[in-house]
């Protein structure tokens, strides 16, 4: 078969969505970020609201979002990101508003911002892409980095009588009366995309539905942070992240499982 | 309809943001503005006009939700007082740097740190002089009574999306807390989603449609396009001097003497002026009603007149600095003020009039400033 063959959109089995733009990703090779900007925008697409939909971009590797993301966007201070979607949503309250943010922006500097939009069930999706580490700023310790592991500001591993214990967020947002939906999920293999992106679809379908605040934690890996080839960091992911961040639903339609 | 009332700043402020059809107030308490927030709760402005009133959980959430608001166009405000306003700093920068609108109210307590609530116009530098990182600034209006309360908003609404500019009114907790008539304008009613839409299509983010998506951000991480950024501020700021500086005259024709006083030192002042008369000194007063832009040719001329210079402020001496710069040397000038949350009276203004410039203006104008702040 001819190339020119092959790209007819009837050979096609898959393709990038059109809400994902042209501009190349400023990820780093390997990194689950791509893939989770991927799923979302093809959630939006696939529900037909593009263009009611506006997302907050945080500060952070995924603070150029809105160069890849072909939709209105407004980029928050660092972890002020739940508070920016609140002010949209509360003035625009038909609208899909969803935050993209790192462990470091929603986790630390913004964990006070997550708390409350989470308690007063703002009606927004919150996407927690969770790698244990500061991707952007070149690889410091994170409020998620793991016990023992060693980042930049934990060169001799992360010591828990000093720094106290990763924060698994989607567990402690999940006791708030306003969390309607919340889950764990990960995107380094065609399975686990496949379960992520069902899980972003119901989270808009929250919004939809007027149900409150849906936060879906992705664990991802950070290959350059944590000083990996791809594949050793989504292994070392699964051996490491995995029995801690447990992946799974661990709230769903307001009931704690 | 108008109506004439008998309110405190504070509550002909928030009555106002209701009646000119502000979309959303976002607010956290804090004495001696708390006032703002009880109100539009009390009111129920969603009833009336379908205003957005909420209470955030910190002065950041808060400045940060305008943010939100103002980046999908919509008319939004939030207000404070000193030691919140640093907390705003943040969203004040990002604000400006994202070139959003939106209004920003600051009355004003005495400081550093926790300080007192009672009255001060200690926050000068802040506000005019960036306060926030990075080459911003803010144009400020400092109110002088209860009626300029409740008129700014509109008149900080107009500048904010005439220039896609964040605006503080800088008012303080004596204009905050006193009572006086207002005025009260006939109820404007909001923009609709349409209008809004229609409006501003081209930056805010209301969502995509067939047009090229919008995109509200401050960073750019290419210096040229960075400096690019900076320089079209700046110009921004420069038109704001052309076209939008405010002050008043108060008996300056004939004068000696220059009172140079804004907000509730203004007001003082001017009773100042009525004793300085009575005693045969013939002062008058410079009240800049913005603050930047700052009248700074109205007191280089009027420093050809006069022979010397007061400034008066709640403060250790802030806004001196800029009607001296102003100035230049041409004539004495020197600062008066209480700070601590003591309301200077004006009596002690006459009195530091005549030992600071009369006595010994001549003098003084040649010596050092280093003792200027006592």
């Amino acid at each position: 078969m001819e190339l020119l063959d092959i790209i007819k959109p009837e050979n096609q089995v898959f393709c990038k969505t059109k809400l994902m733009t042209d501009t190349p990703l400023s990820y780093c090779p390997g990194c689950g970020h791509g893939t989770a900007h991927n799923l979302v925008m093809e959630v939006v697409d696939e529900m037909g609201i593009a263009a009611d939909t506006i997302g907050v971009a945080p500060v952070g590797c995924s603070v150029l979002a809105y160069d890849f993301m072909n939709i209105d966007m407004t980029q928050a201070a660092h972890g002020r990101a739940p508070a920016v979607a609140t002010g949209i949503i509360r003035t625009w309250p038909e609208k899909y508003v969803f935050t993209y943010q790192g462990d470091g922006d929603l986790a630390a500097i913004g964990t006070a911002e997550t708390i409350h939009a989470c308690n007063r069930g703002e009606n927004i999706v919150i996407v927690f892409v969770n790698n244990g580490i500061y991707g952007m700023t070149g690889g410091q310790m994170a409020p998620t980095t793991l016990k023992g592991m060693r980042t930049s500001t934990s060169p001799y591993g992360r010591d828990i009588e000093t720094m106290g214990s990763p924060i698994k967020m989607t567990e402690l947002v999940a006791n708030l009366p306003g969390v309607y939906y919340a889950t764990r999920h990960a995107v380094h293999t065609h399975k686990h995309a496949r379960k992520a992106k069902k899980a972003l679809k119901k989270a808009f379908e929250n919004t939809r539905l007027k149900k409150g605040l849906s936060f879906v934690e992705i664990v991802s890996n950070c290959n350059s942070g944590w000083k990996m080839t791809p594949n050793d960091s989504n292994d070392w992911m699964v051996d490491n992240m995995f029995p801690y961040f447990q992946l799974g639903d661990i709230k769903v339609n307001g009931k704690l499982k | 309809m108008a109506e004439l009332k008998l309110m405190k700043g504070n509550e002909a402020l928030a009555e106002a943001a209701i009646r000119v059809g502000v979309d959303a107030y976002f607010g956290y308490p804090i004495t001696p503005q708390s006032e703002v927030i009880e109100y539009l709760m009390t009111e129920r402005p969603e009833e009336r006009t379908g205003m957005v009133v909420l209470q955030a959980e910190s002065e950041i959430a808060a400045i940060n939700m305008v943010y939100g608001a103002a980046s999908s166009g919509k008319r939004v405000m939030t207000s404070s007082s000193s030691p919140g306003i640093s907390l705003k700093l943040e969203g004040i920068s990002y604000l400006a740097g994202a070139e959003l609108p939106a209004v920003i109210v600051n009355v004003v307590r005495a400081g550093p740190g926790l300080g007192t609530i009672q009255p001060a116009q200690g926050d000068y530098y802040q506000a005019v002089k960036g306060g926030g990182h990075g080459d911003y600034k803010l144009y400020v209006l400092a109110p002088a009574s209860v009626q300029e309360m409740s008129d700014f908003v509109e008149d900080a609404f107009a500048i904010a999306y005439k220039y896609r500019a964040p605006v503080l009114i800088l008012s303080d907790g004596l204009i905050g807390q006193m009572m006086e008539k207002v005025t009260l304008k006939d109820q404007k009613e909001r923009m609709t989603d349409e209008e809004l839409i229609n409006k501003y299509d081209d930056w805010a983010t209301t969502g995509k449609t067939d047009r090229e998506r919008n995109i509200i951000t401050s960073l750019d991480l290419q210096p040229e396009k960075m400096e690019a950024k900076v320089n079209k501020l700046v110009k921004k700021y420069a038109k704001m001097e052309r076209e939008d500086l405010r002050y008043e005259r108060i008996n300056c024709d004939d004068a000696d003497y220059l009172f140079v006083a804004y907000g509730s030192s203004a007001r003082i002042a001017q009773k100042a002026i009525e004793l300085g008369r009575e005693k045969g000194i013939k002062v008058g007063l410079l009240r800049p009603i913005t603050l930047f832009p700052f009248p700074k040719q109205q007191l280089f001329e009027l420093a050809d007149q006069v022979k010397g210079i007061l400034s008066v402020e709640l403060s250790a001496g802030q806004m001196v600095d800029d009607v001296r710069l102003a100035v230049e040397h041409k004539v004495p000038v020197e600062h008066f003020g209480r700070t601590g949350g003591i309301i200077h009276t004006p009596e002690e203004i006459i009195e530091a009039l005549e030992e600071k410039i009369i006595k010994n203006g001549i003098i003084r104008h040649h010596k050092t400033r280093e003792s200027s702040i006592l």
